[in-house]
Parts: structure tokens; C-alpha cells; sequence
């Protein structure tokens, strides 16, 4: 630190770098989209996607109701598969391998790249069960091992202290906000590299809603993110990179201070302004 | 963006909040126009009314502030405008602050005009002042229509024209150290009438500022402490990256 550079004990060199804007082309990738077309049926719902996702950060998707933004989503972990009539172009690529290669394991992947839905879903059995569930799949049998896990999790998902005296009671007793955290324990138990959020908090009430955001930033250390939502307020406070699709299209991806400061392209700019165009 | 794009929300009522926000900026500059025409002319033309007049409108456009900046904390509380709506909110709350001010600058010069309108046989710069006067009357008028027409090229001129206006401060202030010297007695007015200059010099680099704040609005691109072949560069260069 030089001497100029403080000021009442700030340094203003570090506040200056910390005002940076982010850039994708500085990101390591971590999800490569590359060409993609994805037909339901005849109906083709993604038209030629070319994205990056970057590691450790958080990235939004948003656009109207049937832009296609869940159906990419659903792409990154192959959720797609298990729809009638799908057929698929174009890559998708996991730390540069194609997760749609003959030769990947769909559990692996899921393993790798997990996924939360928009209504919490926890299993009817005990918090404990729900989280310790994907670790007893892979045959842990280990008390420790599980205990450490769970504990790991649910404190990883902010949820510890709010259950630790009632671990092995049912995960239905729980409010919508704790099974929505609970549901992320769940993912994160058995450490993905990827957390896909379909609109995880459209379903919660205000506060509920900020616990999962304050959650996302605190992930982003060890995950990469993508986030579904069709909050636009929400995705502008969590993300750091914001991408807007329109009609299986993707119109723009960049950093999220600009794309909702200064828009690129004059349809974002009508979406987020609640413009018609 | 454009101008016709500032409509066409969904949400009607926040178009007509958004047109009402526009249009008393434009009132608030109309009254800070006259109080600076009436201030310019109360100084060379030793009249004594017209900066009564000056000083007893300011509340006015003072009142005006305060109500603007009102709305527009409400507009960003209830709206959380984004984009192009969340610009032209920074650069209306920017904007009045300098219309205050010049508003201010205006009421200073008045307060001039009446000091010396008291005392007889001062020798004053008229013409060289008027000159002055009208130039930063015309910068804050054109800034103005910038404004109400999101006119970048227009702003950028207004703009560049502040640096005439400092030359002519220059040399307005040279001819005032050339009459003190030949009359010392005379220091103490000549110091009211430098004021006074000062004044409508601060009046042009408000009207710059006001620029500042319609290229932002209209290209997203802060041009504050920027130099001159930069800003043209931001606003002659393409006019959005995706038109």
C-alpha cells in the first residue's frame, strides 16, 4: 500500500479494483454452450445457443414465460432426457468434455451438476434421511462420514442452527423457505461442481426469499450458479453475470451492472424497462 | 434511447409518471431561464426591480427542487426502474441539483445588480458583460433542449462552448484589474462586479454539466472528467452497439 493511496485508513487502490467490471473473456469457464438447438418434437424451442457460464460465479437467466430459459437450464444436467420426443444438437461441454457425449453416465453427471426446483421437494422421511440420501445411494454406510456430511450441508445451506435439535424429525413439518434450504442441503451433501436454481424462490415469502439470496452468494465461493428467475429485481441482486433470452433465442449475456444499466441490444432494454416491443 | 421510446410501459401510469418528472424539469429550467434573463438584465441595465424580482422567485424554483427530488426517490422505491428509466431518474435528481444552483448564480448576480445600482459613476464592462450574459443564457437554454429532446450532438456542442465562455471570464477579468489599477478607489465596487462575473462563468460550467447528464441519459456513458476528443468519441462514435 502506498502512502498516497490512504485516506482516512481507506486504501483507495483496493476500492478501485473492487469496482472492476467483471468481464467474461477474464472468467474461467466452466459450462461451454456451443451451437445448441433443442426441438420438443417439431417445435424447436432453442435456436443456435452460444454461451458461456463461468466458474464460481453466479449467472441469471431471465426472459418472458416460454423464452426457453428452463429448458436450457434443464439442458446442463440432461433433465431434458426424461421428455418424451426431445431431440438434441449442438454441445454442451462440462470442464471441455461434451455432456451429451455416448460415453457420459447420466447419474454421474446429475452427481456433478445438481438441480433445484421452483417448489421445494424434500423426500417424506426425516431432515436427517434428506440430506444423508444421495451419500446412502452411493452405498456410504459410514455413521461418521454421514454425520460430518449432513452437518456440513445444512450449515452450508444455512439451515444448522435452525434444526440441529430436531434432525430425525419428518422434513414435511418444516416452512417453504427451510424445505427450500433444505432441498439445497440436499444438493450441495454430495458436492456438485454445479447448482442449477430453477426460480428457487418464487414460491417464498419475502424474507424466506432473501435467506435462499443471501445462500447463493455465500455458494458462489464453491460452486458455479445458474439461476433461473423470472424476478428481475432478484436476478439483478444475486448475479453476476445476467443472460436474456426471448424466443429461444439468446439475446445478450454480460456483466449484470451493465445489463441492467446499460443494455446492449434494444429488446433486453424493453424487457427489463417493462416496455412492449 | 429515444426520445418516443420514453413511453410504451406497460405500466401507464408509470409512463405518465415518468412524462410529469420530464416536464417539470423542463418548467423548472423555464424558471431558472427568466430569473438568469432578468438577473442579466438587472446588472447592465441598472435595473433595480428586475433583481427584486430575481431574488423573490427563487423560492420557487427551490420548492421545485425539493418536490422533484420527491418524486423521483418515490419512482425509485416503488418502480425499481432499470435501464434507460433508471438513467433518466439519475439524471433528473443530477440535474435540478445544477438548475438550483445556477438558479443560485442568478440571484447572486441580482444581489450585484442592486449593490451597485445604489451607488452612481462606477465604471462598468456592459457590453462585455451582456456578452457573457447572453452566451450562458443561450448554453443553459440549448443544455435545456438537449434535455427535453435527448439531443446528444447538441449537448456536446453546448458543451465545448463552455471553454469560450472561460475565455471571455478571462478577459472581462483583465479589463476589471486594468480599471482598478487606473482607479483605486474604485476596488471595492469593481470587487461586486467580479462576483458577479464569477457568477455567470459558474452559470456555464453548470450548463456543461447539465450536457454531462443527457449524454449519460441517452448513451449510458458517464463523460464526467473526461476530455474533449474522448466525449466526442462517446458521442459521435456509433450511436448504440446494436443499431
Amino acid at each position: 500500500m502506498s502512502q498516497t493511496s490512504l485516506t482516512h485508513g481507506i486504501d483507495l487502490d483496493a476500492l478501485q479494483r473492487s469496482r472492476e467490471t467483471p468481464s467474461l473473456d477474464k472468467e474461467e469457464i466452466c459450462l461451454r454452450v456451443e451451437g445448441l438447438n433443442l426441438f420438443y418434437g417439431e417445435k424447436q424451442a432453442l435456436h443456435d445457443i452460444d454461451m458461456q457460464i463461468p466458474r464460481n460465479k453466479v449467472t441469471a437467466f431471465i426472459g418472458p414465460s416460454g423464452c426457453g430459459k428452463s429448458t436450457l437450464l434443464r439442458c446442463f444436467n440432461r433433465m431434458n432426457d426424461l421428455v418424451d420426443g426431445v431431440r438434441i444438437e449442438g454441445a454442451i461441454k462440462l470442464d471441455g468434455e461434451d455432456i451429451y457425449h455416448k460415453s457420459v453416465n447420466v447419474a454421474d453427471l446429475r452427481r456433478r451438476v445438481g438441480m433445484v426446483f421452483q417448489k421445494p421437494n424434500p423426500f417424506p422421511k426425516s431432515i436427517y434421511e434428506n440430506v444423508a440420501y444421495g451419500l446412502r445411494i452411493q452405498g456410504v454406510k459410514s455413521r461418521r462420514r454421514l454425520d460430518e456430511t449432513v452437518e456440513r450441508a445444512l450449515r452450508g445451506a444455512a439451515l444448522w442452527d435452525e434444526v440441529k435439535d430436531r434432525l430425525h424429525e419428518s422434513a414435511m413439518g418444516m416452512s417453504g423457505g427451510q424445505q427450500q434450504r433444505l432441498v439445497i442441503a440436499r444438493a450441495i451433501a454430495i458436492e456438485p461442481e454445479v447448482l442449477l436454481l430453477d426460480e428457487p424462490a418464487s414460491a417464498l415469502d419475502p424474507i424466506s426469499t432473501l435467506k435462499i439470496e443471501e445462500l447463493i452468494y455465500e455458494l458462489k465461493d464453491n460452486y458455479t450458479i445458474v439461476i433461473v428467475t423470472h424476478n428481475m429485481q432478484q436476478a439483478a441482486r444475486v448475479s453476476d453475470y445476467t443472460a436474456f433470452m426471448y424466443m429461444g433465442e439468446l439475446v445478450e449475456i454480460s456483466d449484470t451492472n451493465s445489463l441492467f444499466t446499460n443494455p446492449g441490444k434494444k429488446q433486453t432494454e424493453d424487457y427489463i424497462t417493462g416496455r412492449y416491443g | 434511447m429515444q426520445r418516443e421510446t420514453l413511453g410504451h410501459h406497460i405500466s401507464r401510469q408509470f409512463n405518465e409518471e415518468l412524462e410529469d418528472i420530464r416536464n417539470r424539469v423542463l418548467a423548472m429550467g423555464g424558471l431558472v431561464e427568466q430569473q438568469l434573463r432578468n438577473a442579466i438584465d438587472s446588472l447592465v441595465q441598472d435595473n433595480s426591480e428586475l433583481a427584486d424580482d430575481v431574488m423573490t422567485t427563487d423560492y420557487k424554483v427551490n420548492a421545485l427542487e425539493v418536490s422533484i427530488d420527491e418524486e423521483c426517490v418515490q419512482i425509485l422505491a416503488r418502480r425499481q426502474p432499470a435501464a434507460s428509466d433508471l438513467r433518466l431518474i439519475i439524471a433528473v435528481i443530477k440535474t435540478i441539483t445544477d438548475l438550483e444552483r445556477i438558479g443560485d448564480e442568478a440571484e447572486r448576480v441580482a444581489q450585484k445588480a442592486l449593490q451597485l445600482s445604489k451607488v452612481s459613476g462606477i465604471k462598468m464592462p456592459k457590453s462585455s458583460l451582456q456578452h457573457l450574459g447572453e452566451h450562458v443564457l443561450q448554453m443553459m437554454h440549448d443544455a435545456l433542449d438537449a434535455f427535453a429532446r435527448m439531443d446528444v450532438e447538441t449537448a456536446y456542442k453546448v458543451w465545448r462552448e463552455d471553454r469560450k465562455v472561460d475565455d471571455e471570464y478571462e478577459s472581462i477579468m483583465r479589463q476589471l484589474m486594468t480599471y482598478m489599477m487606473e482607479d483605486a478607489r474604485a476596488i471595492p465596487h469593481i470587487l461586486e462586479i467580479i462576483w458577479a462575473v464569477r457568477a455567470l462563468e459558474r452559470i456555464g460550467d453548470r450548463a456543461g454539466n447539465i450536457c454531462e447528464y443527457v449524454i449519460y441519459l441517452v448513451k449510458g456513458k458517464d463523460v464526467r472528467h473526461t476530455t474533449a476528443e474522448q466525449m466526442e468519441r462517446e458521442v459521435m462514435g456509433h450511436l448504440r452497439r446494436d443499431d
